[in-house]
């Protein structure tokens, strides 16, 4: 999961990070009276989770009352895309937030690195702009160095990071020290990932993080009670908000190609197929290990909610799954849901010929059986973009 | 031979008392996997189904002779069964949960490696070595013994690619889910190592998606120190960045990590990709035949 800015600064923040005071606001009056409360110069920054919002225009500063206003209506309900085409984004919440005056910018992160099974904390004093970029075109001007997973991380302990990365003499204790605190943070918080661009050295040589970019492990947001209810009213798409309720597992894409598949690898693997096929896939979904005709009738519910969704492929290959809770499913699915779609459907593996009997007796209407996971592919990008000739109704 | 599990594995399994545990525990006993011993603390002295169960992973070591580990509890007591398990004597460590928090894995991953123990997932389908043994969930019944070594991120995309080269007529010498999480205890590189040495081994296939760099260091370990042929499979071409397709590490961040990336990198080395599970299996016969 990954958290907005504001909501990285106060997880900062309470682990004695120094963040700029704000306020967070929905509304264009919420955000006005919030600026007057802080004060001008103060910047309203659009709460969305890309890169590169300045340069999209989702970040202004306001000198008054009336920049305020003029700023907050524009950003407040725009779409924002990120630099690689994420998105777009609607806008939501800003953050406004006191003026900083800077005297230098420096990156700073601590994210995991997965090849060598550490932490990693990286510094540069090249902060305030694309860090990837820096990292091409200057890869000495990023300080990377792997955190000691045997031993504590202090502020000593960074030291030399920071000493490599050539900051100004007089700030690199504190520093030394943010970076420590921000991998304190990643521990106590089980953040995969905590970035921040820039960190500035204010006129009056404090050290302050101006951005915040934290992703959190939800494989432990059990054991964190707010960022677990920050994840549950993060999912804005209806379909994965209802894929969310049923426990599937479900992420929504730009298609007309509905699929479900068990097994997360063989899940990509199918939308893979259908692309080569010519087709658009619509979504993932994992129904996962085991299913049961229960979970099929939710899963069908979800995908076909979708009304972009005009052809659905049931890709399954039984393992622990049994492909007659397969059948029994998709069986139950067309009674309750009345499809107005067609079905492709591919059983393999175990029960895989109880589960093709269970299917040919109910001779539902607009199913097509195939035997391999290219020609069930191949037969349902031909069904999606070819509507029958009265239309889909 | 064969690698991981084989003739010689005694299981003993964490988990054994509950319902996943005891489902799969007792079908690896009837695959012929010799199940020495479960695990539950406050349960010891109890059986399930004649294997005997105990306090600690260490007992079931000294009394039983233990010597791998399936840990089957759930994800958030999972890390500390781990844990139990590498300071138990055992010399290998298969853990199936799913759900593990990373950082928990982080600090394990290192126990792991100081004491000199296999740790195989988390998050994973477990090893199958097809005739010999099979710890974990793996379907045995879809792979035949043989001359092909699988080692794979993913357990119905190996069962899938192990199906069709069944029906090819090929079989296996161990399949190995490595499992699907950012931080897991054997990297692709630790098993290639491995069917490298093992004499039963002609030819790796390898299934990889996207996240991380596991495959783009994997190529250059092949192209380095391994002399048998090695196919591969990467999954998630069509995965948009920022997305956590399933798998807790299958997620594309920033510019690396594509499917894209992974293939180009294999290639670039001389392994050879296929473009579906269907075509991989077919590339791997028409190779292990020539």
């Amino acid at each position: 999961m990954d958290l907005l800015e504001y909501q990285g600064k106060q997880l900062f923040a309470a682990h004695g990070v120094a963040v700029p005071g704000g306020e967070v606001a929905a509304t264009v009056e919420d955000a006005v009276a919030a600026a007057e409360r802080i004060g001008y110069p103060c910047a309203i920054k659009a709460q969305v989770l890309i890169g590169g919002r300045g340069k999209a225009g989702g970040i202004k500063i306001a000198a008054d009352g009336t920049q305020a206003r003029e700023h907050a209506e524009a950003i407040i309900g725009m779409d924002l895309r990120g630099p690689r085409g994420e998105g777009p984004f609607r806008v939501e919440r800003v953050w406004v937030e006191g003026g900083s005056a800077i005297a230098a910018e420096y990156y700073a992160s601590v994210i995991l690195d997965r090849g060598e099974k550490k932490l990693l904390a990286m510094v540069s004093a090249k902060g305030g702009m694309d860090i990837e970029a820096v990292a091409a075109e200057d890869p000495g001007a990023l300080v990377k160095e792997h955190i000691d997973p045997t031993r504590p991380f202090t502020g000593a302990a960074a030291r030399p990071i920071v000493d490599a990365a050539g900051l100004a003499e007089d700030v690199r204790d504190e520093v030394a020290e943010v970076l420590a605190k921000l991998a304190e943070t990643a521990m106590a918080e089980d953040a995969t990932l905590i970035e921040v661009n820039p960190l500035i050295v204010t006129e009056a040589r404090d050290v302050v993080a101006l951005d915040a970019k934290v992703t959190i492990d939800n494989n432990a947001l059990y054991r964190h009670e707010e960022l677990a209810a920050i994840d549950a009213e993060s999912v804005a798409d209806p379909q994965e908000a209802m894929a969310r309720e049923k426990g599937l597992t479900y992420v929504k894409l730009d298609g007309d190609v509905g699929i479900l598949a068990n097994g997360a690898g063989l899940c990509m693997s199918t939308l893979d197929v259908v692309a080569q096929a010519g087709g658009e896939p619509a979504n993932f979904l994992d129904a996962g290990g085991g299913s049961k005709a229960e979970a099929i009738v939710d899963a069908l519910t979800v995908i076909a909610s979708d009304e972009k969704v005009t052809a659905i492929l049931f890709n399954i290959f039984g393992g622990i799954t049994r492909c007659d809770e397969i059948a029994t499913g998709i069986v139950e699915a067309s009674r309750q849901l009345e499809l107005a779609v067609p079905l492709v459907v591919r059983l393999d593996g175990t029960n895989s010929e109880e589960g093709l009997e269970i299917l040919a007796d109910a001779s539902l209407a607009d199913l097509h059986q195939e035997k391999t996971m290219l020609g069930a592919a191949r037969r349902v990008v031909e069904l999606a973009s070819h509507p029958p000739a009265g239309g889909w109704d | 031979m064969s690698i991981v599990v084989d003739n010689d594995t005694k299981l003993v399994v964490s988990g054994l008392t509950g319902r996943e545990g005891s489902f799969h525990g007792l079908r690896n006993r009837a695959y012929g996997t010799y199940v020495a011993a479960g695990v539950t603390p406050g349960k010891g002295g109890q059986e399930v189904e004649g294997v005997p169960v105990f306090d600690s992973i260490r007992e079931a070591v000294e009394q039983e002779g233990a010597n791998t580990s399936m840990i089957f509890v759930p994800a958030r007591f999972a890390a500390p069964a781990i844990d139990e398990a590498i300071e138990s004597g055992v010399h290998t460590v298969i853990a199936i949960t799913e759900g593990i928090p990373v950082l928990d894995m982080l600090r394990t991953y290192w126990k792991a490696r100081e004491a000199g123990v296999r740790l195989i997932g988390p998050n994973c389908p477990g090893v199958l070595s097809p005739g010999k043994a099979n710890v974990g969930i793996i379907p045995a019944h879809f792979f035949d013994p043989g001359e092909i070594g699988v080692v794979s991120k993913s357990g119905t995309l190996t069962y899938q690619i192990g199906s069709e080269l069944k029906q090819a007529g090929e079989g296996n010498s161990s399949i190995v889910g490595i499992g699907g999480d950012p931080i897991i205890g054997s990297d692709f590189i630790d098993v290639l190592k491995l069917f490298e040495a093992d004499p039963e081994t002609a030819l790796i296939v390898m299934v990889g998606e996207i996240g991380g760099d596991a495959e783009e260091r994997a190529a250059e370990f092949i192209a380095a120190e391994i002399s048998k042929p090695v196919v591969a499979y990467i999954a998630g071409f069509t995965a948009p960045p920022g997305k956590q397709m399933g798998h807790a590490g299958a997620i594309i961040s920033g510019s690396s990590g594509t499917a894209q990336a992974k293939k180009e990198a294999l290639e670039e080395k001389g392994v050879r990709v296929g473009e579906s599970p269907t075509e991989t299996a077919a590339i791997a016969v028409e190779v292990l035949r020539s």
